[in-house]
């Protein structure tokens, strides 16, 4: 039994390996947000806005960001996968063979995972030309960071993907859920400086933790970091989370959404 | 020795009853075919067999187990050829039949053997460094049986295997299955609506509307029809089939032609012919065929008109590889 999970596992991560080389698209488009990244904002955006708050420049406050938007991006391939596997019949394949169905779905979160990092890192190659200095401590720190953060997110994707049979109602979701899901995460503002009600709902958001706990990751590493004067962790119920309680968080969300994912998934015919 | 056994399975979807208490069983080694037309529920009782859906009620077995309730051992001992292809389209042919050995966990020197044994016998050995994309039908067809056949499976699902191929392929692609058959001692439980197709069958199921009417040799069936068949067109149909049922005979009436079957067709048709009231224009003694015996059953032939273009949009939708998910 636990041989044929494992072996779930893997055959099923190498797939989506194999197909993240072979589709040139979503390679070239892991290439292409960077640069996309690059022109846009080391253009001039950062001397038109300056500095968004004592220490920290806009491209600093962003890059984190920017880097978890990548690899939710990533999750939700994966997560699509699934419906495409669905419509095209390869779904059956699977479903045929002595596979363990739980291992199905973690083998493509974990490859969803693993190409996510490979963007994410891709992302990291061009950090320096905008100006922003990372070591190896920085990214190795970040791998497993981006790993949680892609599977967590993942979660949400399969538990909407689980039994849904086009692609065209999946993409109806993803507008109404991916997106919110981006812009209540606090990627492209502080979440501080938002109206109460954003900021209620951005706590209901898996995504809001793995940001911070990028930008928290990120900013102990510049040095820039200086609590009194930086807006940066959660506050729930009066407490600032810190990395490893967003970390935590993360990780019970993550942990429950495949649950739930995998047993709607197991249950169907 | 009986491989398959089904006894009065039952299945619905939530409106439709797709199969309505089929009992049968499949011996080993022989060339089992379900026959029927379109919505007959052949591909539902392949997906109850194959443990991709739950019987509403009713046992099935095979190799002495009973499907629902062993999934895991069941999936180990069968292969499959859906109706619609079930490649991925991205990867190449190896990889897709390399994968295929990954998840039925074959030992690597057996893999590599096996792979090279049936590439090279369904033709594609050469091309097959090739994304699946760039394939026509009937290689995709021939890439699929090769992979179900991979694992070395003591059952093997064919779902109308040659839908929309044209008849050299159909030939070729019944060759191999032969051979491969002959070779691994293999049973194979098929479905078809292609009347030459079922006579590759040791035995054949005729399923209508969810039911099974007939069973046995496509010789028996012929058989019991009794006799020859007899078909004719004249300008009046039904002052005809009102005559030749006065004659106690019975006409089944398909595009105009009337035919029926006759114990004696060269004693009977003299006599017929000169006694007939209204205008012949054409008459026709023959064997039976499947298709006489599937219209004497059921009333009507298994391929309406508008047959063929389903099949044409079918098998433009396997070309592009955009199978409908039953
Ligand atoms: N997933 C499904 N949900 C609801 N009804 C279904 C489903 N799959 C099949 N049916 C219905 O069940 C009946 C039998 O379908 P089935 O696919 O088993 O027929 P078939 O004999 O394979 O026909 P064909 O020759 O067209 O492949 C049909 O009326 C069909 O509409
Ligand atoms: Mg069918």
């Amino acid at each position: 039994m636990a041989k044929e999970f494992f072996r779930s596992i893997y055959v099923v991560t190498y797939r989506e390996i194999l197909r993240f080389i072979r589709e040139r698209s979503r390679l070239i488009s892991a290439f292409l947000m960077p640069i996309m990244f690059l022109v846009v904002f080391g253009a001039g955006f950062n001397r038109l806005i300056g500095e968004i708050s004592p220490g920290v420049d806009f491209i600093q406050f962003m890059f984190p960001g920017i880097l978890a938007m990548t690899v939710v991006m990533g999750s939700l391939f994966s997560a699509l996968s699934i419906v495409w596997d669905r419509e095209f019949g390869f779904l059956k394949e699977l479903l045929i063979a002595p596979l363990s169905r739980t291992g199905i779905i973690l083998g493509k979160a974990l490859g969803g995972a693993l190409t996510s990092s490979i963007r994410g890192l891709i992302l990291l190659g061009f950090a320096p030309v905008i100006g922003i200095n990372i070591t190896p401590a920085l990214v190795i720190k970040l791998i497993p960071m981006i790993l949680l953060l892609s599977i967590t997110l993942s979660g949400v994707g399969f538990v909407i993907a689980a039994r849904m049979r086009s692609q065209q109602g999946f993409q109806g979701i993803m507008n109404f859920v991916f997106f919110p899901i981006i812009f209540l995460s606090g990627v492209f503002f502080p979440l501080t400086s938002t109206p109460n009600i954003i900021q209620t709902l951005s706590k209901f958001n898996p995504m809001t933790y793995g940001v911070d706990a990028l930008r928290q990751i990120f900013f102990n590493d510049l040095n820039v970091i200086d609590k009194n004067i930086q807006p940066i962790g959660i506050e729930i119920f009066g407490h600032i989370t810190t990395v490893w309680e967003n970390i935590t968080i993360l990780s019970v969300i993550g942990i429950i959404l495949m649950m739930i994912a995998t047993w709607m998934f197991s249950k169907q015919e | 020795m009986q491989i398959i056994e089904v006894k009065n399975l039952y299945k619905s979807y939530k409106k439709i009853e797709a199969v309505k208490g089929i009992s049968f069983s499949v011996n080993q080694g022989e060339i089992f075919g379900f026959l029927g037309p379109n919505g007959a529920g052949k591909t539902t009782t392949i997906n109850v067999l194959c443990t991709l859906l739950k019987q509403s009620s009713g046992e099935a077995y095979l190799d002495n187990l009973e499907i629902s309730r062993n999934q895991g051992e069941i999936r180990k001992r069968i292969g499959l050829v859906f109706q619609d292809t079930t490649l991925d389209d991205y990867l190449t042919a190896e990889e897709n039949i390399k994968f295929h050995g990954y998840a039925y966990n074959m030992p690597k020197n057996l893999l590599a053997q096996r792979t090279e044994n049936l590439l090279k016998m369904m033709d594609l050995w050469d091309r097959r460094k090739e994304n699946v994309r760039s394939y026509s039908g009937g290689m995709k067809r021939r890439l699929e049986i090769a992979r179900g056949l991979l694992h070395l499976p003591k059952v093997l699902f064919l779902d109308e295997p040659t839908l929309g191929l044209d008849p050299q392929t159909r030939r070729k692609i019944w060759d191999h299955i032969n051979e491969i058959r002959l070779k691994d001692k293999i049973t194979i439980f098929m479905t078809t609506h292609y009347m030459d197709e079922a006579e590759n069958c040791n035995r054949i199921a005729i399923i209508d509307h969810g039911k099974i009417i007939a069973l046995n040799s496509p010789e028996g069936l012929k058989i019991d029809l009794g006799g020859d068949t007899v078909e004719i067109t004249t300008e009046n149909v039904s002052e005809a089939e009102k005559e030749i049922k006065s004659l106690n005979l019975k006409p089944t009436i398909t595009n105009n032609n009337i035919s029926f079957q006759v114990p004696n067709g060269n004693e009977f048709l003299p006599n017929f012919v000169q006694n007939f009231q209204q205008k012949i224009i054409s008459i026709e003694l023959r064997r039976p065929t499947l298709d006489d015996v599937f219209i004497s059953l059921t009333g009507k032939a298994i391929r309406e008109q508008n047959q063929s273009s389903t099949d044409q949009m079918r098998s433009w939708r396997n070309r592009r590889g955009m199978g409908g998910s039953r």
